[in-house]
Order: C-alpha cells, then sequence, then structure tokens
C-alpha cells in the first residue's frame, strides 16, 4: 500500500462564542430564523459573526499505514478538537481530511456503559456503540471476558463492580476493536499497573499487526516509547511533524521557560520586605532548575535570611532551603536601596506535576519579617528518572520526590 | 459513567520497556495477537459498503470528512451498518423502563387503565360524551392506545438526545438511532397496553373484526409520525430545553386536538378537512374503524397519511441540518 492512510489538508475548526450566525441564542430569534430561512442563509453565507475563535487552522499533515502517532502539545492547543474532527464527532469548518480504511476512535473508556446492565449487556452496547457488529462481539466476547478478569461478575450489574472492573471491562472492549485505523485519547490513563501494563502490550501489539495509531497524550515517556512519529499542535496549528525524539525534545524544551511568574509587594515604612520575587521560568523538568529573582528593601540597615518552602500541588511542604541554614550568614540590606538576590533551585528531583513555593524573609528562630501568604508555582512538565520510558507523577500519589538508590543482590 | 473515572485529571500510564515483551501475560492476550488476519473479515465488509469506485482500491474504504453544508438526506446504509446498534439502544430503553420500580412492567397497564377509568367516569359518565354507540371505555381505550404510544415515543424521542449527551460528544454513529430507539422502545408498552384492549374488549362482548388486521399499517404510520415530530423536537430541544418544558402542555392540547375522548362524529362536517390534517384523527379513526369492523373513512386517512408523511419530511430535514451541531452545543 502506498500513499498516506490519513491525510489531512488545511483543516480548521471555529467555534462560535454567544451570539453569531451558527450560535443563535434565543428562542424568538430561532423561531424567526426558521421562518426566514433564505435570509438566514444569506447572512450564513456574508459570514458575519460574533466573537469567533480558532480551535484549529490550516492543519495539515499525513500519516502512513502502520504509523503510531503521537499528537502532542499544551492544553488547548487542539488536540482534543482534532481527535473530534478525525472522528466525525464533529464537522471542521473547513478543510479535508481522507482516511482510507476502518477508523475507530476511542476518547473515553466505557462509552454508554450503563451501571444499571450487567457485564455481558454493557460488552454488547459499547461493543455497538463503538462500531462492532454483533456477531463480531459474539466472536470476541469470551476473549473480552478473559482480557477483563471479570469472568464471575459478568452476569452482574456493573453499579456493584469496583472501579478497576469497571474500567478492564470496559478496556476489554476497546481493546478488541479491529480497526484499521484507531484513534486514542489518553484513555489508557486508568487502572492499575499490572492492568496498566496489559493495555500496553495490546497496544503495542496493534502497533505490529501494522494497524494505525493515532494516539493522542501528555505523557512524553509514553510517546517516546510507543510512538514512531509525533505531530506537534500549538494554538491549533501544526508547529512540526516527523521523528518523535526531536519533536517531544521541542515541545519540552518550549514547555520549559516560557512563561514567568512574579509576585510585587507594596513598601511597608517598618520592617525588611520582598518587593518583587520572580519566576524566570514557571516550568522545568526532572533534574532541571527554577531560578528565582528577589529584591529586597529595607527601611534602616539591617541583614535577614530568605528562606523557602517547596510544596507539593496538595499542599504538603516537600523541601525547606534557605540563604542561613545555620542561621549564621544573612543578605545585608542598606536603608532604603534595592538588594538584588538572584537564587537558582536544583537540581530537583521531583515528580511531573505543579509545586508551590512560598518564601520567608526572617532572622530564623528570632523575627519573621516578612512572610509570603500566596505561592509563585512552578510545573515539572517531564519526569523519567530512570529514563526508562517511566514518566514519574505526582498524581500517582506515591511520593514527588525520587532519591538516587544503589542496590546489590546478593 | 461512574464520575471518579471520567474525571481523573491525568491519570497514571505506567509505562515499562519491560512490559513491551513481556511473557506473562494471558493466553487470551497471546492468541489475540497471534492471529491479526482472523479478525480482519468483518472491517473488509463495511469497506465494500463504502468503496468509492475508481477513487482507491478495491479493498480500501475512503472515508472523507469535510465541512458539510446544505441540508442532507439520512444515510440509509450507513445506518443500515449500525442496525445491531439500534436493537441494543432500543433494547436498553425497554430493559432499563421498569428498572428500580417495585411494580414493574406492570406500568404499562396501570397507566393507560387508570387513564381509560377517570376519562369513562367523567366524560362518558359525567358528561355523557357520545361514542358512537360503543362502551365509552372501548371507545375512549380505542384512541388512548395509539394516543398513549404517540405520545410516549415522541416524549421519549425528545429527551432522547439531551440525555445521550455523553454519547454524542465521544463517539460518531448515525445521530438519527437515538430518537429512532425511542420510537422504537415504546412499541413494547404498546404491546403491553394492547393485551388490555382484548381484555377490556371482552369483557363487553365485543368480538375484535377481522379488519383488525388493518392495525398493522395504522400501527406503522402512528410510528412515523412519532419519528416525524420526534426527530423535530429531539433536535430543537438540544439547543433549546425550553421544548422539555413546553413538551408536556403541547401533548395535552394535541390530545384534545384529536378525536382521543370523543369522537370525530361530533366535528362539524366542514371542519373535518381540518381536523384531518392532525396524522393522529386519521389513525385513531382508522384504529377504530378497523377493530370495531366498521366502514373506514378513506378521506380522513388519506389526508392524515399524507400529514404524516410531511410531518416525517420535515422532521428529517431539520433533524439532519442541524445534527452536525450536536457535538459542540449537546
Amino acid at each position: 500500500m502506498t500513499g498516506p492512510i490519513v491525510s489531512a489538508r488545511g483543516v480548521g475548526k471555529q467555534y462560535f462564542l454567544g451570539r453569531g450566525p451558527r450560535g443563535v441564542t434565543s428562542l424568538r430569534e430561532s423561531l424567526t430564523d426558521i421562518v426566514r430561512a433564505p435570509l438566514r442563509r444569506l447572512r450564513d453565507a456574508t459570514g458575519t459573526s460574533g466573537d469567533s475563535f480558532w480551535a484549529l487552522r490550516d492543519v495539515t499533515f499525513d500519516v502512513a499505514k502502520g504509523d503510531v502517532v503521537g499528537l502532542i502539545g499544551r492544553n488547548g492547543a487542539g488536540k482534543s478538537t482534532l481527535l473530534k474532527v478525525l472522528s466525525r464527532i464533529t464537522d471542521p469548518t473547513e478543510g479535508r481530511i481522507e482516511m482510507r480504511g476502518r477508523s475507530a476512535s476511542l476518547l473515553e473508556v466505557g462509552t454508554g456503559f450503563h451501571p444499571e446492565l450487567t457485564g455481558r449487556e454493557n460488552v454488547y452496547l459499547n461493543g455497538t456503540i463503538l462500531g462492532m457488529r454483533k456477531r463480531e462481539i459474539d466472536r470476541k466476547f469470551d476473549e473480552i471476558v478473559a482480557f477483563s478478569e471479570v469472568e464471575r461478575f459478568i452476569d452482574t450489574p456493573v453499579k456493584r463492580y469496583s472501579s478497576g472492573m469497571y474500567v478492564r471491562l470496559a478496556f476489554g472492549v476497546a481493546a478488541h476493536l479491529d480497526p484499521e485505523i484507531l484513534i486514542v485519547d489518553e484513555v489508557l490513563a486508568v487502572g492499575d499497573a499490572e492492568f496498566q501494563k496489559k493495555c500496553l502490550t495490546k497496544m503495542s501489539d496493534v502497533a505490529h499487526e501494522g494497524r494505525t495509531v493515532l494516539f493522542v497524550s501528555h505523557n512524553m515517556a509514553a510517546v517516546r516509547a510507543i510512538c514512531s512519529s509525533a505531530i506537534h499542535l500549538a494554538q491549533g496549528r501544526v508547529l512540526a511533524q516527523g521523528q518523535v525524539a526531536p519533536i517531544v525534545e521541542e515541545y519540552v524544551k518550549r514547555s520549559v521557560g516560557t512563561a514567568a511568574a512574579s509576585l510585587t509587594f507594596p513598601p511597608r515604612p517598618d520592617k525588611p520586605q520582598f518587593t518583587n520575587i520572580a519566576l524566570r521560568s514557571t516550568t522545568t523538568e526532572y533534574g532541571g532548575f527554577v531560578d528565582v529573582d528577589i529584591t529586597l528593601r529595607a527601611p534602616t540597615n539591617s541583614s535577614a535570611a530568605i528562606e523557602i518552602e517547596i510544596h507539593d500541588s496538595r499542599g504538603i511542604p516537600l523541601a525547606y532551603v534557605s540563604t542561613a541554614p545555620m542561621g549564621k550568614t544573612f543578605v545585608s540590606m542598606t536603608a532604603n536601596e534595592d538588594r538584588h538576590v538572584s537564587v537558582r533551585l536544583g537540581p530537583l528531583p521531583l515528580a511531573t506535576g505543579q509545586y508551590d513555593l512560598y518564601f520567608w524573609l526572617a532572622r530564623p528562630w528570632a523575627e519573621e519579617y516578612h512572610v509570603t501568604r500566596t505561592p509563585l508555582s512552578f510545573e515539572v512538565v517531564h519526569s523519567d528518572p530512570s529514563e526508562s520510558g517511566f514518566e514519574f507523577r505526582q498524581s500517582y500519589g506515591r511520593g514527588a520526590i525520587t532519591v538516587p538508590m544503589e542496590y546489590s543482590v546478593r | 459513567m461512574r464520575p471518579e473515572i471520567r474525571d481523573r485529571p491525568d491519570g497514571a500510564f505506567f509505562l515499562i520497556n519491560t512490559a513491551l515483551n513481556n511473557e506473562s501475560n494471558s493466553a487470551s492476550l497471546a492468541s489475540a495477537s497471534t492471529d491479526p488476519g482472523r479478525d480482519r473479515a468483518p472491517a473488509r465488509e463495511v469497506v465494500d459498503q463504502k468503496t468509492l469506485p475508481g477513487t482507491v482500491p478495491s479493498d480500501d474504504t475512503l472515508f472523507v470528512i469535510e465541512p458539510r453544508t446544505g441540508s442532507m438526506a439520512l444515510d440509509f446504509r450507513e445506518i443500515w451498518h449500525y442496525r445491531d446498534l439500534l436493537y441494543f439502544l432500543t433494547w436498553r430503553e425497554i430493559s432499563l423502563r421498569y428498572k428500580q420500580t417495585f411494580l414493574g412492567v406492570l406500568w404499562a397497564i396501570i397507566q393507560p387503565v387508570m387513564t381509560v377509568a377517570v376519562f369513562t367516569v367523567f366524560l362518558g359518565r359525567l358528561a355523557k360524551m357520545p361514542s358512537d354507540g360503543v362502551p365509552y371505555p372501548v371507545f375512549n381505550y380505542l384512541g388512548l392506545l395509539p394516543w398513549m404510544y404517540f405520545s410516549n415515543a415522541v416524549t421519549r424521542s425528545t429527551s432522547s438526545l439531551v440525555n445521550s449527551s455523553a454519547l454524542i460528544s465521544k463517539v460518531y454513529f448515525p445521530r438519527v438511532l437515538i430518537p429512532l430507539s425511542g420510537t422504537l422502545s415504546a412499541l413494547a408498552d404498546f404491546a403491553i397496553a394492547f393485551v388490555v384492549l382484548v381484555v377490556l374488549m371482552l369483557f363487553y362482548h365485543i368480538i375484535p373484526a377481522a379488519s383488525t388486521l388493518f392495525l398493522v399499517p395504522l400501527v406503522m404510520l402512528t410510528a412515523l409520525a412519532a419519528l416525524g415530530a420526534g426527530m423535530w423536537l429531539s433536535a430543537v430541544n438540544v439547543k433549546f430545553r425550553d421544548v422539555t418544558h413546553a413538551l408536556p402542555f403541547l401533548m395535552q392540547v394535541w390530545m384534545y386536538a384529536t378525536p382521543v375522548v370523543y369522537p370525530t362524529s361530533i366535528v362539524p362536517e366542514r371542519w373535518r378537512w381540518v381536523f384531518a390534517l392532525n396524522p393522529l384523527t386519521g389513525i385513531i379513526d382508522g384504529y377504530r374503524a378497523a377493530t370495531l369492523g366498521r366502514p373506514l373513512d378513506w378521506q380522513t386517512l388519506a389526508v392524515s397519511t399524507l400529514a404524516t408523511f410531511v410531518m416525517l419530511a420535515f422532521g428529517v430535514r431539520r433533524f439532519s441540518k442541524m445534527e452536525r451541531e450536536f457535538a459542540d452545543i449537546v
């Protein structure tokens, strides 16, 4: 087979916010529109609109048969919209996509599952929703049930299932779809570790059988491990397409060191204080650094220590650092003159996720001059400490820090 | 769908290289992967249905995704391909209908029986409503049977799209299957209510005429009328939930505009044709004439049939025009 199996040309999707030809807001207006249909079409044609934005614009790419393509991009880059257009859930506003082969999309695990129905009934319902025929399901039913490990409960309503069983059954159905083109959102991100290994094996089987997979993920480790090429979307446009490694690298680089953040405080007459605390970048990766520029000011000549706490996204303190760990050396300030201090935190052994920084200006154990109540946040966008393709995330609930480990086996 | 699964912000995606060639996976998994060719056949079947001759090799499908403009007819080939889904959606509606109720399917009997009892007491006994020489309960029930089906089917169809928003925004299939399954599932209640009709007629010593068989096309006509109204209302309901609130009132007014509790004979002759524009008028007259073995008013039935098809065409047209926006606004 030659030529691309999926080929998109100039695909765009426009959404209307509020009023506009496609976003009529009042029933009365709509009723008159129905009566005056010709007039409405005229207005449609002139393309006048209220607020609108393009979730996708000018998206052009080709996917070769047998490719496993990772679609990456930050939130709001248009990944989900592109998936919906590719899955025919919503129409593009412009452009054209050609797909050569049966496609199936998995934007969610267990679409259409009904809690009152039994496992068996849900398998059939969900399977047909995903585009399978009944006898196709008949044929694969035992396989699906075995894969999901819910044999004993297959005739029990799924509302009695544990959430793990529920997800396994739902994924079991999805895993037995046999499309030529599989479109997958980050739906694999469910279930326990053991089951995920199984899902992954299944995914790689699908890829080895020469199927084409379009895979949306925030998980760079997963993209690196299973994708053969990648598409980087930003602000609704294709930024880059091609080999995985350089694109993921570029994505991480772009994510790291973009937005800055800062806190500013009005001058106070009585005590030494922070006037400005700024992060040069709000994103970093495992082993990376966070640079903080701090400006201090004091009404009289004085000295103090800068202390910083790193909290995880649940607000649990993870780390404490200070310019004066022993309480001996302080930063000195001249009366009413700005003092600039640059702080570099790192290398950070942190998991993927968000972190908050709190700052103290104090003489430790003696007097607190200034405590910041609102945190400055930064994000670790990628964390793969062992470089094994394992994305270490805060959200796993297994901690936010790794430490070096050596071991010997006897 | 359970919220704890859907709302999981960025769940775990453990990926360990060794997992990719892990040998400890179950036998079923291994068998699933060793024989890729076996499961290919059904895919090819779809392919053939959709192939555009001359554009691609014969064993390939070409799906084109582009902006759709203008109004489109229903794609019957596609609906046919998804017939199993229609079956399961309808079956789901039916089997969930009376789940978690104490009386269960008895409700399909209680509702029409109580309704006919109320009408018999207030209209038959107290208001002395004429009933074409048939005991009022039988007369009334012959109107209520198709009416309740129609009303049930329209009500279910109307809410069906909004109730299926999770499906609509997550997966593609012909959207028309949703209101269609609402219309079809209401037939189950109709069948149960029909048993009540037989019991009622036997109670009054009325033997159904041979022409009762004519009910078969009449039931189909009722379903088409319900589908037409249901498709339009369900599509509008996606955008304006006002429909949900207006529907009970609309149905009540519609019932009194239909000869359910009164006979067509009390309508002045010169207004009959206006009445016949209501699809349900001809249908209900037909139910009564067929079951009681009386002469059928072909003229009224013809006008009502025509009105049914106009309503259906309108419903289909509006539905397919609004269909492509469902996922964006539902």
